[in-house]
């Protein structure tokens, strides 16, 4: 094999596109063995990891399975294609009880309607929980998964003061800011969430109790444009950076080989 | 904050109850569909449909709409298109839940209108994550008075529903939440296969189906074949339900669509996909309704409207497991193997 390889063509996609979160969600899975994805957004992106990144990426899904290798996009994280030759199948107790709250998931990878400054989720309302304007699909293993994984990885479809608000309507799964609000004494095991990828930027928390700082702003969004957005004060990172484009192979293999329905793709 | 009609925490303290102990595993437990959903579920129970995106137990559901029941509290951690229907259907009065939302697939245009507007009517929640879901029917199955988990703090899941509470650890450590039993007075699920004394056996992605089920006072299992106990006891370990923990076994093929049967037929992507559009419009669910449940008799109807190329799509290619060998320990005297 050469080490004279041509650098990989970039593509030119929109930084607010599907396929460009995708790719810099699945780029965040790199030197990360076992992977929890959610419903969504997130089921594109470890396929992609799972096909540039790194093949050895462990999936793991609520449903049970553990290793799934599937050979088609899963629609949704209880599909067949998931099922069929993967290295386990388990119980849910198993599945939430040993493999998840027992602390072998390295990142959690969930969407959410709502993040707050410290990585809190919200996926069950907008607005009041007993009289909402929207009913979201609520927690699923989400409050789990943010609770227990070493650290999660967050993917907003939005990114506005709507998305990222002062406070949350309600906050399904949250930070161990929150936890620690409650009771410091059952603050649970893992980070919370480290890293958040919205449409202008990636979000970091440098520390567990700390608040996200913008660490890379995509192509043609400045920093100005991000903390408008944004519906806290958001502090910025002392070193921010431009988000890498994916490649053009990045986004043939989201296009015509990963989702050939458009189920997350438009 | 709470429901739209307030909680009593205490009204399932009677579950505790012991299961009543079935005495006879050897009698046939084959009825119709019809005479299952006829003799264990009535107006105003708590019914649990279970299945995790696989082996959803459609065809049961569309026979509790088929012979009107009402005001059911109808448990399902993802209630799914099936909780749309059944809930479109006035079936349901309350629903206890952790995901409200068809998969990939998006919304679930029925519930979030009687949530959002009570249109046409409300829809009490009781609403917990998915972990809690397991946890309540682990403490229902085990007759266990609470269960522990180390998720909501911090959450506001606990101020939403006064049925998850907190309690302290008696051996020194940090105060946890807790989550109560649930004992179904049915739970319904759908299975690759059984024979006739109801040994249970599934494969694929078995969720809190054995759980759900050990909770429940009644249980039915909807089957796609009846084998004999030899094949049964070929595998034991695959016997998620053993014969004393099953009620009724009927047979209903296809019974899981548009859900799927691992190993039998592919989940109906498509089905789901079509579904969010009908669920958008109130009158076009309940036309839905009167094609595909009250204007056919039973699932082999269904299966006929269906039609035959688009179910032959469905089908999967076979991909089967290798044997395992159990071995036999000792022979008996004079019966030794050649």
């Amino acid at each position: 094999m050469s080490h004279e390889a041509a650098p990989p063509v970039l593509s030119d996609v929109a930084p607010d596109s599907t396929e460009f979160i995708a790719a810099v969600a699945a780029r965040e899975l790199a030197g990360k063995r076992r992977i929890f994805a959610g419903v969504g957004l997130p089921t594109l992106a470890v396929d992609l990891a799972r096909r540039t990144i790194d093949p050895s990426i462990e999936l793991v899904y609520e449903s049970g399975i553990c290793g799934a290798h599937p050979d088609s996009l899963a629609e949704g994280i209880a599909d067949p294609v998931l099922v069929s030759g993967a290295e386990s199948v388990i119980s849910m107790q198993a599945l939430f009880g040993y493999v998840l709250q027992g602390g072998h998931v390295d990142v959690g990878f969930v969407g959410a309607a709502q993040l707050d400054r410290w990585g809190s989720l919200n996926t069950s309302v907008i607005g009041p929980w007993d009289s909402p304007t929207v009913r979201l699909p609520g927690s699923g293993g989400a409050a789990e998964i943010v609770a227990n994984a070493h650290e999660c990885v967050v993917v907003l479809r939005r990114h506005d003061p709507g998305a990222l608000p002062e406070q949350l309507d309600y906050c399904t799964s949250p930070s161990p800011v929150r936890a620690r609000d409650e009771d410091p004494s059952m603050v649970p095991a893992g980070y919370g969430v480290s890293t958040a990828i919205t449409p202008l930027a990636v979000l970091r928390r440098p520390g567990r109790f700390s608040e996200f700082e913008i660490s890379q702003v995509h192509p043609g969004v400045s920093i100005a444009d991000v903390t408008a957005a944004t519906g806290w004060p958001i502090r910025v990172a002392a070193d921010v950076t431009e988000t890498p484009r994916p490649t053009v192979e990045d986004v043939r293999l989201l296009r015509d080989e990963i989702d050939t329905v458009r189920l997350y793709l438009r | 904050m709470a429901g739209t009609v307030p909680l009593d925490v205490r009204q399932e303290q009677d579950d505790h109850l012991p299961r009543p102990i079935t005495s006879e595993t050897s009698t046939s437990k084959i009825i119709d569909l019809s005479q299952a959903i006829g003799s264990f579920v009535a107006d105003d129970m708590t019914v649990a449909l279970e299945g995790f995106g696989h082996l959803i137990p459609f065809a049961a559901a569309h026979e509790i709409i088929r012979q009107g029941r009402q005001r059911l509290t109808l448990c399902r951690m993802t209630p799914d298109l099936l909780a749309d229907q059944m809930i479109a259907a006035n079936a349901v009065s309350r629903l206890v839940a952790s995901f409200f939302a068809s998969g990939s697939a998006g919304s679930l245009h029925e519930v979030r209108r009687r949530i959002e507007h009570s249109d046409p009517a409300p829809l009490e929640i009781e609403e917990y994550s998915h972990y809690g879901m397991v946890c309540r029917y682990q403490a229902g199955a085990a007759r266990l008075p609470f269960f522990p988990l180390r998720s909501y703090a911090g959450s506001d899941l606990p101020r939403a529903n006064p049925r998850i509470r907190k309690v302290n650890d008696p051996y020194g450590g940090p105060d946890i939440y807790v989550v109560p039993p649930l004992n179904p007075d049915v739970t319904i699920i759908h299975a690759q296969r059984a024979d006739t004394t109801g040994n249970v056996q599934m494969w694929g992605i078995v969720g809190a189906q054995q759980e759900a089920a050990y909770a429940a006072r009644k249980v039915i299992v909807t089957v796609e074949e009846i084998v004999t106990n030899d094949v049964v006891r070929s595998d034991p370990n695959r016997t998620l339900l053993p014969a004393h923990a099953v009620d009724a076994v009927v047979l209903c093929p296809g019974g899981a669509h548009p859900s799927y049967a691992q190993g039998y037929y592919d989940r109906d992507n498509a089905f789901y996909r079509e579904w969010t559009a009908v669920s958008r419009d109130g009158s076009a669910v309940l036309s839905w309704l009167d094609q595909w449940v009250h204007g056919i008799d039973d699932r082999a109807a269904y299966l006929d409207q269906l039609g035959s190329s688009r179910w032959n799509g469905l089908a999967v290619e076979p991909w089967m497991s290798s044997p395992v060998n159990f071995g036999r320990g000792r022979t008996q005297p004079g019966m030794e193997h050649a």
